[in-house]
C-alpha cells in the first residue's frame, strides 16, 4: 500500500495538471498531465498504448520498458511530467504487424516468449541494449538483459533472438 | 511449382499469435478499451485473523475523483451458500467470499474496494481508508501447524490416495542399507508477469462483458452467474490473451468478483487490477514436509519405500495434492507405504501451481533416491535403472507407454554422464566446484471432455473454435496445426478462436490436458467438416470421386483427393459450389474413451522425463550457477516441436527457481508474507539461465489420447530441482534437504 499522506493536506492542494509535450512514436502531443501520473499509466490508460506492460509498478520487472531519447527506462518509475520535450518510443513505434522490427521477427522465429506479457519490454530493452553498444557476447547480453523478467522462462530463446539481431548489425 | 511441404502435426511453426505479442497488439484482461471506465483499487486486511470493527471511509471519499468505497456493509446482494461459490476445482470446504462479512481469514484479504475516475485517485484513496480490527490469535507457522495434521474426510476431485504394498516398516527395519530424512519445500507464489485484472463492460441492459485474467472463461462465467444471480445469457467472459498463470488462474480470483460487484453497484463499466504485492494475497504452492525412508540391498535394489507428506492449506478449505504417489508408482520395490496429510495455517488457501503435487513430491523423493544411491555406492543413474519399473508399481497396471529408459539413455549421452567421477567434490573448474546430478520427472497424461467447432467458408478459409485458453501454452498454434493436418489447409488459411465463454465447451486450461483434449476436439470437428465436403462433392456432375468413403480420400492443399488415384482432386470450393453451400460448420465433442483410448482404459497414463544438471559452486561464497541442463522428455506425440520445447524450457526455468531462489517468507507475528514483491521474491532472471537442452524421446502411444499427445505444461518442472540439488551435493558433499537451496544453507 502506498504511504499515506495526510488526507486534509491532499484535499487542500488544488488538483493541477501540468501541460507536457511528448513525442510518442514520432507523434508530438501536448497533454495536461497530473503530476503523479507515471509514464506507464499515461501510455496505457491515457494513450491506449497498451503494448507497454505493467508487471510490478515498482521498477522490479522490466515489463514497462520503453525508450526515452533512445535509452531504455522503466516507465513505471518515471513521472510523465518530467519528460517534457522527450522522444518516447514504445513497442508500437518499433514495428507493427506487417512491418516488423528485426527484433520482433527474431523473437517470433526463436519463439522467444510464451504468454507474451514480458515481450514488449524485452524487445524495447534489447533495442536499448543495442543502442548502448556494450553487449556483444551471450554472457554480456544475459547480464545486461537481467532487468527484464520472464516468468514463462523464455530466457534462452530471448538471448538467441537478441544475439541474432546483434550479429546482423555487427 | 513444387508443393510446399505439408504443415500439420509435428511441424515446428512459429506461434500463430506471435505477431500480436511482439507488436504489443495482443490485449490482455486490463487492456480492453471501454468507454467511461471507473478504476478500482483493493484495500487489504492488515491482520491475519479476526473481525473488522469499523471502516472509516471519510478521507477516502473526500479524495477528488473517488466515486464509491465498497465494503461488506454496502455491497450489493450476493449468494450466501458455499455451493454458489464452488468453482470447477471443487476444493472441499467453504470457498472465500470477498467483502461478504466482517470476518478476516487471512492477511491481505480484500476488505474494501475504492472506485474512482482514475487509477491514481483510487490508489491514493485506498491508502487513507482507516480500518479498526479486533484481532484474534493466528498461526502461519507451518512447522507448528503440522502438529495438527490430518487426513481430510472429503477428498478433492482428482486426488488419488496412495496404495501400500508389502510391509514397508519391517522391510525398512531389516534393510542392510538405509537413507531417511525430512525434506522440505518452501511456499512459492506463481507470480505470472501479468497481474490479475478484470475489465467489466456494463451494457446497461442487465448484461455484462468481462475480460478476465483466468485459465477458464467458462469457469468464471459459471461462477459469476451463480454468485451474482445473472442469467447465463447475460454474462460473457473473454480471455483471448493471458499473461501467464501457472495454476493461479484455475479458480476465479477475487478481482473479477470485485469488478463485477462494483459494476453492479454503480451500474458502470469498471476495471480492477491487483498490484504486485496483492499477487501474494491468494494462490500459492503449499509449503511441504516430506519424510522419506528408503531401504535397499547392498546391490542397490530397493526393498522399502516409506513416504509421508504434509502440505499446507487454509482454515476454510482442504486443498489436497497428489504428493506421495509418484515414488511408489515409479520404482520397483516390494514394500512401500505412504501417507498424505494436510495442516492448516491462517493464509489464503494454497493452490495448484505448475505440476501440483508432483513438483513437490516427486522432486523431494528424487532427492532421497540420490541419497540412497550414494549409500549403496551405485551411480545415481544406474540406481534408477536397477530399480526401474516398466509398469506402474503402485497400481500394478501397465502404462500405455513409458519411454523413460530411452529418456535416460538419450539424456545421459547428450549430457556426457559417463564422464562423471563418482566422488563428491571430485570435479572442479578453477575456483568453482563442479557437480553433476540427475533425477526423474513424472506427470499425468490427462484428457478432459472438450468440444470444438470448425467452419469452412467457400473461399477456403477455416475457423476452428473452442472455449479453451492459451496462457502461453500455444493453444492457438496447436488448434491451427491439428486443423491443418486434418483438412490439409495451410495455417495461413486457418483462424483459431479461443478464450471466450460463448465458444464450444472446454474445461479450465491446466494439468497438461489442453493440447490432447482440445486437439482431439478440433480434429473431430474438422473430420465432420470433411465428411460434409465429401458428401457435397457427390453433387458434382459426373461424380469424379465416385462413391468414395472417408477412408478412401485424403484432404490436401484444399482438395479432396482419392487415395488410390491422387490425380483425382476436387477443390473444396467446387464441392461446396455443387451442393450450393456457402459454408460448412460442425461442432463435435471429444470425450474420454473414444478412438483407441478404450484400450488404455485400465492402464496408467503418464509422462516421464530424465533430467541431468550441472552446477558450479563458488566454494567461498556459496553461489550456485546452473550451467547446464539436459531434459529428455517422453511425452507421446509432439504437435509443435518449437512451442513444445519452449514449454519444457519454461518448466525447467521454474525448476531452477524452485531449486535456488523461490521462497515466500511469512512474518509469523503479523501472519503476513514479508517479501511480496519481485525485488525480494526471487525468480530466475536472464543471468541465471545458461545452457538448457530439451530432447523429446520418441514415444508413439495411440492409447493414451486420440492424437497420442500426453501434454507438456507440467513435466518440465518435475524433478528439475532434484537434479540440481543432487548436483549441488555432488559438487560440495553437502546434503541440503530443503528447497530452495540458498547460499546460507550451503555455507552453513
Ligand atoms: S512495471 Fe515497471 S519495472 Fe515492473
Ligand atoms: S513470455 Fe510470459 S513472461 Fe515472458
Amino acid at each position: 500500500m502506498p504511504t499515506a499522506v495526510n488526507s486534509a493536506t491532499y484535499a487542500a492542494v488544488p488538483i493541477g495538471t501540468v501541460p507536457t509535450t511528448l513525442t510518442i512514436n514520432g507523434e508530438t502531443r501536448t497533454r495536461a498531465i497530473e503530476p503523479w501520473t507515471t509514464l506507464l499509466d499515461l501510455l496505457r490508460e491515457g494513450e491506449d498504448l497498451i503494448g507497454t506492460k505493467k508487471g510490478c509498478d515498482h521498477g522490479q520487472c522490466g515489463a514497462c520498458t520503453v525508450l526515452v531519447d533512445g535509452r531504455r527506462i522503466n516507465s513505471c518509475l518515471k513521472l510523465a511530467v518530467t519528460l517534457d520535450g522527450a522522444e518516447i518510443t514504445t513497442i508500437e513505434g518499433l514495428g507493427q504487424p506487417g512491418d516488423l522490427h528485426p527484433l520482433q521477427s527474431a523473437f517470433c522465429d526463436h519463439d522467444a516468449f510464451q504468454c507474451g506479457y514480458c515481450t514488449p519490454g524485452q524487445i524495447c530493452s534489447a533495442q536499448g541494449l543495442i543502442n548502448e553498444g556494450k553487449a556483444k557476447t551471450r554472457e554480456e547480453v544475459r547480464e545486461l538483459m537481467s532487468g527484464n523478467l520472464c516468468r514463462c522462462g523464455a530466457y534462452s530463446n530471448i538471448i538467441d533472438a537478441v544475439l541474432d539481431v546483434i550479429g546482423e548489425q555487427a | 511449382m513444387a508443393t510446399a511441404a505439408k504443415i500439420g502435426i509435428g511441424s515446428a511453426i512459429n506461434r500463430v499469435d506471435g505477431v500480436e505479442k511482439v507488436t504489443g497488439t495482443a490485449r490482455y484482461a486490463a487492456e480492453h478499451p471501454v468507454e467511461n471506465l471507473l478504476y478500482g483499487y483493493i484495500v487489504e486486511a492488515a491482520i491475519a485473523k479476526g473481525r473488522i470493527v469499523s471502516i472509516d471511509e471519510e478521507a477516502a471519499r473526500a479524495v477528488p475523483g473517488v466515486i464509491e468505497v465498497i465494503t461488506h456493509l454496502n455491497r450489493p446482494h450476493v449468494a450466501w451458500t458455499d455451493h454458489s461459490y464452488q468453482d470447477e476445482l471443487k476444493i472441499p470446504g467453504s470457498p472465500f467470499r470477498p467483502l461478504y462479512d466482517d470476518r478476516i481469514q487471512f492477511s491481505q484479504q480484500p476488505i474494501a474496494l475504492v472506485m474512482a475516475e482514475t487509477f491514481e485517485a483510487a490508489r491514493y484513496a485506498a491508502s487513507v481508508v482507516e480500518v479498526a480490527y479486533a484481532a484474534e490469535a493466528h498461526n502461519t507457522d507451518f512447522e507448528v501447524a503440522v502438529g495438527d495434521k490430518y487426513v481430510p474426510k472429503k477428498k478433492r476431485s482428482g486426488y488419488t490416495a496412495p496404495k501400500n504394498r508389502g510391509d514397508a516398516a519391517q522391510a525398512f527395519a531389516d534393510a542392510p542399507l538405509k537413507a531417511a530424512g525430512d525434506y522440505r519445500l518452501a511456499p512459492e507464489h506463481h507470480n505470472p508477469m501479468e497481474m490479475f485484472g478484470s475489465t467489466v463492460e456494463w451494457h446497461g441492459d442487465g448484461s455484462i462483458t468481462v475480460w478476465d485474467k483466468t485459465q477458464g472463461s467458462q469457469g468464471v462465467h459459471a461462477y459469476l452467474a451463480s454468485v451474482f444471480g445473472f442469467s447465463k445469457k447475460k454474462v460473457r467472459v473473454l480471455n483471448p490473451y493471458v499473461g501467464g498463470a501457472f495454476g493461479s488462474g484455475l479458480r476465479p480470483q477475487h478481482q473479477v468478483f470485485l469488478a463485477v460487484l462494483a459494476a453492479k453497484k454503480l451500474e458502470r463499466s469498471v476495471r480492477v487490477t491487483m498490484i504486485r504485492n496483492q499477487m501474494f494475497s491468494h494462490a500459492y504452492r503449499p509449503q511441504a514436509i516430506q519424510s522419506i525412508a528408503l531401504g535397499a540391498e547392498t546391490t542397490g535394489k530397493l526393498t522399502a519405500i516409506r513416504n509421508a507428506a504434509t502440505t499446507s492449506t487454509s482454515r476454510y478449505e482442504d486443498n489436497m495434492e497428489n504428493v506421495v504417489t509418484w515414488g511408489l508408482m515409479n520404482y520397483d520395490c516390494p514394500n512401500a507405504d505412504a501417507e498424505y496429510t494436510v495442516a492448516q495455517v491462517d493464509t489464503a488457501t494454497s493452490a495448484d501451481m505448475r505440476a501440483p503435487g508432483a513438483a513437490t513430491g516427486m522432486t523431494l523423493f528424487e532427492m532421497a533416491i540420490d541419497e540412497m544411491a550414494y549409500e549403496a555406492k551405485v551411480d545415481p543413474l544406474e540406481f534408477r535403472l536397477v530399480n526401474y519399473s516398466p509398469i506402474d508399481a503402485m497400481n500394478g497396471t501397465p502404462y500405455t507407454s513409458k519411454a523413460l529408459r530411452e529418456a535416460f539413455r538419450e539424456g545421459a549421452e547428450a549430457f556426457g554422464w559417463s564422464e562423471r567421477s563418482a566422488e563428491p567434490r571430485s570435479m572442479r573448474d578453477g575456483k568453482e566446484l563442479v557437480g553433476w546430478g540427475c533425477a526423474t520427472g513424472m506427470w499425468d497424461a490427462q484428457f478432459s471432455k472438450t468440444s470444438a467447432s470448425a467452419k469452412l467458408t467457400a473461399n477456403g478459409h477455416l475457423e476452428v473454435a473452442c472455449a479453451t485458453s492459451d496462457i502461453g501454452t500455444g493453444s492457438y498454434t496447436v488448434m491451427t496445426l491439428v486443423a491443418a493436418e486434418t483438412l490439409g489447409l495451410p495455417p495461413e488459411q486457418i483462424t483459431a478462436k479461443l478464450g471466450d465463454s460463448d465458444l464450444p465447451t472446454a474445461p479450465v486450461e491446466g494439468g497438461s490436458w489442453g493440447a490432447a483434449s482440445t486437439g482431439a476436439a478440433v480434429q473431430l470437428a474438422c473430420q465432420a467438416v470433411g465428411k460434409k465436403l465429401l458428401k457435397a462433392a457427390g453433387e458434382i456432375a459426373g461424380a469424379p470421386l465416385g462413391d468414395a468413403k472417408m477412408d478412401d480420400v485424403l484432404f490436401e492443399d484444399g482438395c479432396i483427393v482419392l487415395k488410390d488415384t491422387p490425380t483425382v482432386r476436387v477443390p473444396f470450393g467446387d464441392a461446396m459450389h455443387a451442393a450450393d453451400l456457402t459454408e460448412i460448420e460442425e461442432e463435435e465433442t471429444a470425450a474420454p474413451g473414444f478412438g483407441d483410448m478404450w484400450k488404455g482404459l485400465h492402464k496408467s497414463k503418464n509422462t516421464h522425463s530424465a533430467i541431468f544438471a550441472e552446477v558450479k559452486v563458488d566454494e567461498e561464497l556459496g553461489v550456485v550457477r546452473v550451467t547446464r541442463i539436459v531434459d529428455a522428455v517422453a511425452a507421446g506425440r509432439i504437435i509443435n516441436p518449437k512451442t513444445a520445447r519452449s514449454q519444457i524450457l519454461g518448466g525447467v526455468v521454474m525448476g531452477v527457481g524452485m531449486a535456488l531462489h523461490e521462497e515466500t517468507f511469512p512474518d509469523h507475528r503479523l501472519g503476513r508474507w514479508m517479501n511480496h514483491n519481485f525485488g525480494e521474491y526471487h525468480v530466475p532472471v536472464h543471468a541465471d539461465i545458461h545452457d538448457i537442452q530439451v530432447i523429446f524421446v520418441d514415444e508413439p502411444d495411440p492409447e493414451v489420447t486420440p492424437l497420442g499427445v500426453k501434454g507438456l505444461g507440467e513435466i518440465g518442472i518435475v524433478g528439475t530441482a532434484a537434479a540440481i540439488a543432487n548436483a549441488i551435493f555432488h559438487a560440495t558433499g553437502k546434503r541440503v534437504r530443503s528447497l530452495p537451496i540458498t547460499i546460507d544453507k550451503i555455507l552453513d
